[in-house]
């Protein structure tokens, strides 16, 4: 620090010109990677994070394997229930990606970290995209470490690899859209002890509820309707599709093009409503 | 004038945190913002830094309206807020290359201010180990270093050394010293009148939202009556007679503390001779007292004088409290330094 009449780094007479609408953009850019890695880093360094990103997921594989899907039948599904199931733990983890959205967000607010990078001349958005792009990055990890797994245990994607990337796509996207709903309320509800309990309560019954890991028609009338129509339902019918390589698949009871169309319909809509949500909760945060 | 504060309201709800206040900075000076817990000094750095905006009035910095022109704002200040921002998991290292890289100071710029600092903090041996090993005084200090990571022309710190340890809390202010010396525009929070004191060249003490005092600290300290000797009678049946027995010493007249209990004779510049005069009194009285202290005025004594209450939490409404509302222990900090001829003797050799 040579006193204020010393002369200027480099760096300081670049923060101190106007910066022009392409510069902004790039230090955008560069903000949220920066965002991004530290989020990285963090996940990395922490074992628990690690257990429950990776560890758990593949826990619930096998849980679902071999406990209970002796008694699930679904013996019609072309590669049985190990490839009826995948999809649908994939799905599951792409909501519980979620956790780390809201926990992640509503801890920097409460020691004080984005106040710091608010009063920093720091793109206003890089915060949040910083912590979704971690998220959905870290939720690939995940899928990878899953489908391992998966082939290790039986399951097979049976369309090529155009099906297999288009289905791993999907679920990202699925988590992106859950990661944004996540980053409202964690952002809305700031206390992190409220976060952990209550915030995503929500996650459960939407996962549960719905085709991920048993056959819909198998669940009393009163929830059939629900778990047949919910979002969860329907990206998991097109993962699954997606996954055997787009076979006419009575078992899951809809064509892909329409599982498709109408997840897309849904993610997309949670994306566009909750992203300007969760920005607004941001900036009053 | 580089921080310029015109006629500053906020309310928050039915809380008005600050209702008018004014006050400015020039270039290179420090100023000290003191007030209890509530008072409204975090709400007037976080309208400053452009974190929230005003309800009411204007405040600019380097020339910037907070309000209308926050990206100029953002540019030329730091601030460490209340909360240190510090990733625990990254190292220091790793926490002030981000922070510079958020300031857009690009990667090999970041890297080398990033290692002066941490050379210039004492963190140099600490720089590569994570963030959470660090101590109390080891986490401001980092902070503080992220704070100064784009060379800011105005700083901002919210209490700077609240919840350290006195010997951290003097390193803390050799730290800010040295920053000051370099000419760095300051504004600094702090509940201490013993920390304003330290630092600051002006003192604006507010309270429930307004500035009831303004001045250097020996203005301050002058309105006050100087040092004060504090003690507490044991059997408190007494404690009139112990008041009558030292009426006559120190300037003005002595008074009971906010709790009613211990007895305080303002002792002006002659701290030592009126602590001995006090004891002597006492002694012929046949007073049994404990606790004698000699110590340097605090919050709570420019309170007493200022508005004849002690300093208390601020807020009309006791609200939702939250996340800032708590009240901290270590304000009296000033208070009881045991023996107090030697309290204030380090006190003196600390300036
Ligand atoms: N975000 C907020 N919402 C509601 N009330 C607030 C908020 N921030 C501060 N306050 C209230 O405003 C008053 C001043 O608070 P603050 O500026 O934090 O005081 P200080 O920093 O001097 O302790 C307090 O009564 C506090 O409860
Ligand atoms: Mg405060």
């Amino acid at each position: 620090m040579s006193g204020a009449q010393a002369p200027a780094l480099p760096g300081t007479a670049r923060a101190l010109s106007e910066p022009g609408a392409g510069q902004r953009l790039r230090w955008a850019f560069e903000d949220t990677m920066v965002i991004t890695w530290r989020n990285l880093l963090t996940w990395a360094r922490v074992p628990a994070y690690i257990v429950f990103t990776v560890v758990q997921p593949v826990m619930f594989t096998l849980l679902f394997r071999y406990v209970f899907g002796g008694a699930i039948n679904v013996s019609t599904f072309p590669g049985g229930y190990v490839s009826y199931l995948i999809p649908g733990v994939i799905a599951q983890t792409a909501g519980f990606a979620s956790f780390s959205t809201a926990i992640g967000l509503s801890r920097e607010l409460n020691v004080g970290g984005i106040d710091r990078i608010r009063s920093m001349p720091t793109a206003r958005s890089a915060v949040l995209l910083g912590r979704l792009l971690a998220d959905v990055l870290r939720l690939l990890v995940t899928i990878l470490v899953m489908v391992g797994v998966g082939y290790a245990v039986g399951f097979r994607f049976q369309g090529g690899v155009g099906y297999a990337l288009a289905m791993v796509a999907l679920a990202l996207y699925l988590g992106l859209a859950v990661c944004c709903i996540s980053a409202f309320i964690g952002l809305q509800v700031r206390d992190e002890e409220s976060v952990q309990a209550f915030g995503l309560i929500w996650v459960f019954p939407l996962t549960f509820v719905s085709s991920a890991f048993v056959q819909v028609s198998s669940m009393p009338s009163w929830l059939r309707g629900f778990a047949q129509h919910q979002p969860f339902t329907e990206v998991i019918n097109a993962l699954r599709v997606l996954a055997i390589g787009n076979k006419v698949q009575p078992l899951v009871g809809q064509s892909l093009g329409s599982a498709l169309w109408q997840s897309l319909a849904w993610v997309t809509g949670a994306i566009v409503v909750f992203v300007p949500l969760a920005t607004r909760a941001y900036e009053r945060a | 004038m580089i921080i310029e504060v015109e006629g500053l309201r906020k309310s928050f709800g039915d809380v008005q945190a600050l209702r008018g206040v004014d006050f400015s900075v020039d270039e290179g000076m420090v100023l000290g913002l003191l007030g209890p817990n509530g008072a409204g000094k975090t709400t007037a750095v976080r309208i400053l830094t452009t974190l929230v905006p005003p309800s009411g009035g204007r405040a600019r910095v380097c020339g910037y309206d907070v309000a209308h022109e926050a990206a100029a704002v953002r540019r030329v200040i730091g601030l460490a807020g209340q909360a240190t921002a510090i990733a625990p998991d990254l190292t220091g290292l790793e926490n002030l290359q981000m922070a510079g890289r958020l300031y857009h100071l690009g990667r090999s710029l970041a890297r080398q201010r990033a290692a002066e600092l941490l050379e210039r903090f004492d963190l140099a041996d600490a720089g590569g180990r994570q963030a959470k090993t660090y101590s109390g005084g080891m986490l401001r200090r980092l902070d503080l270093a992220a704070s100064l990571i784009s060379r800011p022309r105005v700083l901002f710190l919210d209490e700077p050394t609240t919840g350290l340890d006195p010997r951290s809390r003097v390193g803390m202010w050799g730290v800010i010293r040295e920053l000051v010396a370099q000419g760095t525009t300051l504004l600094l929070t702090t509940q201490y009148l013993e920390e304003a004191d330290e630092l600051a060249d002006q003192i604006v003490v507010i309270d429930h939202g307004v500035v009831i005092a303004r001045g250097t600290s020996e203005d301050l300290k002058d309105r006050v009556g100087g040092d004060v000797v504090e003690f507490g009678v044991d059997d408190r049946a007494r404690t009139a007679q112990a008041l009558e027995v030292v009426a006559a010493l120190g300037e003005g007249t002595p008074v009971l503390d906010g709790t009613g209990a211990r007895v305080q004779v303002r002792a002006g510049g002659r701290g030592g001779t009126v602590l001995v005069e006090v004891v002597r009194a006492l002694d012929a009285a046949g007073l049994p007292v404990s606790g004698m202290a000699l110590r340097r005025p605090s919050l709570d004594d420019v309170f007493m004088t200022l508005t004849g209450h002690v300093a208390e939490e601020g807020g009309t409404a006791p609200g939702p409290g939250g996340r800032r509302g708590r009240r901290n222990s270590g304000r009296r900090q000033g208070a009881g330094v045991g023996a107090g001829a030697s309290g204030s003797a380090d006190k003196g050799d600390a300036r």
